[in-house]
């Protein structure tokens, strides 16, 4: 079966690549382009452990199908630090304990991302939505809230 | 296992390459199709794409809305002609299944799934296909009847009259989490009002069966009278007639049929 070519712009840079028929982004992304940072977890739907942006749409990677991504712009959490500096919400992430084991961490930081940058104060009822899609078997999710909310400069209306 | 994947400029373009193959699948947001791919499904071998801006429109001015059938659930939020059906639009997924599903796709999603059919039945819907034979409209019901026999068809579009007031449609999703979670049961009620009397209920039920239903009893005990607190006693110990509810993860047969009618009482009588 012959392949496609696929263009898309990746965390700000133009890649290309080839794709069997019916490969989803998630497989795309981790293995012919090499960013780890979206996560297989369920291949459903139900974790959201590969979120992405796409066009700064908060997505599934592993239901979408790899074409459908041509000529658009995917962001991963590779593309959220600065060279050696934090994003916003990774350094929250990390002075409020909001990752344990860390394999939902890219998807949540994702989310979270899709939300600040469409509302950038959220209440806490507007960032427990926001990370409705994306599951956490460590934290309890508390942390993860708190960081979120904490990124976005209101602890204290939280 | 590679699939081939033709992708076309117009609905009518897909339609005729699905009505010409039966194995192939029209992937519309991905989340039922591509869900299958992931898990190995290989009675998928073709999949047909449309990329037609006339299955994303929605009309939504007058008082009978039609929606395209590649909307997604975060396109009908965002819309505010459309504040009746946001309830159960919110109730899909999180922000990246709304993001992707669309309402054409939920019309084929099985149990638990399938919420927003749910709301479009009780609403009276009409879906618009495309077959070989040119495009026809079903009433809802009819097209729920036949899902299985549809994959030939390309489904258009949706359409329902927009409800009277605001409180003549109601709509509660039962799940064992929150904000997300998929349906232990779906109850949709379309309750209008003339003359301080009800007319023309539709009660519409998810995983109550194995797809969306018309809980017909119940509507005759609604029908022509004041939705009063005898009417909704009624209604609810007739709410389990014609079901056939599953045991699943999510919860048993005999649990859905215990709950069904205290939160249909819960849903006519605007409690919590």
């Amino acid at each position: 079966m012959s392949k496609t070519a696929l263009q898309f712009r990746h965390n700000g840079r133009d890649v290309a690549i080839f794709v069997d028929g019916g490969t989803n982004l998630l497989v795309a992304l981790r293995e012919l382009i090499g960013d780890m940072t979206p996560k297989f977890g369920c291949g459903q739907g139900g974790c959201g452990a590969c979120s992405v942006l796409i066009d700064g749409e908060l997505h599934l990677a592993c239901l979408t199908l790899a074409e459908t991504a041509a000529g658009r712009s995917v962001e991963t959490l590779d593309g959220l630090k600065e060279g050696p500096n934090l994003h916003p919400l990774q350094r929250a992430f990390a002075d409020n304990f909001a990752a344990q084991c860390g394999y939902c961490t890219p998807g949540m930081l994702m989310a979270a991302k899709a939300l600040l940058d469409r509302n950038p104060q959220p209440s806490r009822a507007e960032v427990v939505e926001a990370i409705s899609g994306n599951i956490c078997r460590c934290t309890g999710y508390e942390p993860i809230i708190n960081a979120v909310l904490a990124a976005a400069g209101n602890r204290a209306r939280a | 296992m590679p699939v081939t994947v033709r992708t076309f400029g117009s609905a009518g373009e897909a339609a005729s390459a699905l009505s010409s193959d039966r194995t192939a699948r029209y992937f519309g947001g991905g989340t039922l199709v591509m869900r299958a791919l992931n898990e190995g499904d290989v009675s998928i071998s073709s999949i047909v794409r449309a990329n037609d801006v006339a299955l994303r429109r929605i009309e939504a001015a007058g008082p009978r809305v039609t929606i395209g059938a590649g909307v997604t659930f975060a396109k009908i939020l965002a819309e505010r002609d459309l504040a009746f059906l946001h309830a159960p639009a919110r109730s899909i997924g999180g922000p990246a299944v709304r993001n992707m599903g669309t309402v054409g796709g939920n019309l084929f999603a099985p149990n638990p799934y399938g919420d927003f059919t749910v709301a479009l039945l009780a609403l009276d819907a009409t879906v618009s296909v495309q077959g070989g034979f040119g495009a026809r409209d079903l009433p809802i019901d009819e097209f729920l009847q036949s899902r299985e026999r549809q994959a030939g068809n390309l489904v258009l579009s949706v359409s329902c009259p927009r409800p009277a007031s605001s409180d003549a449609f109601r709509y509660r999703k039962i799940t064992r989490i929150r904000p997300k979670g998929a349906s232990v049961i779906t109850l949709a009620a379309h309750v209008p009002m003339s003359g301080g009397r009800v007319l023309g209920a539709r009660l519409a039920l998810g995983s109550m069966a194995p797809m969306p239903i018309r809980a017909r009893a119940a509507e005759r005990a609604l029908e022509g009278r004041p939705l009063d607190t005898s009417t909704i006693t009624a209604a609810a110990s007739a709410i389990t007639e014609g079901t056939s509810p599953v045991d699943d993860a999510l919860g048993s047969a005999w649990y859905r049929r215990e709950i069904i009618g205290v939160h249909l009482r819960r849903l006519l009588s605007d409690q919590e």
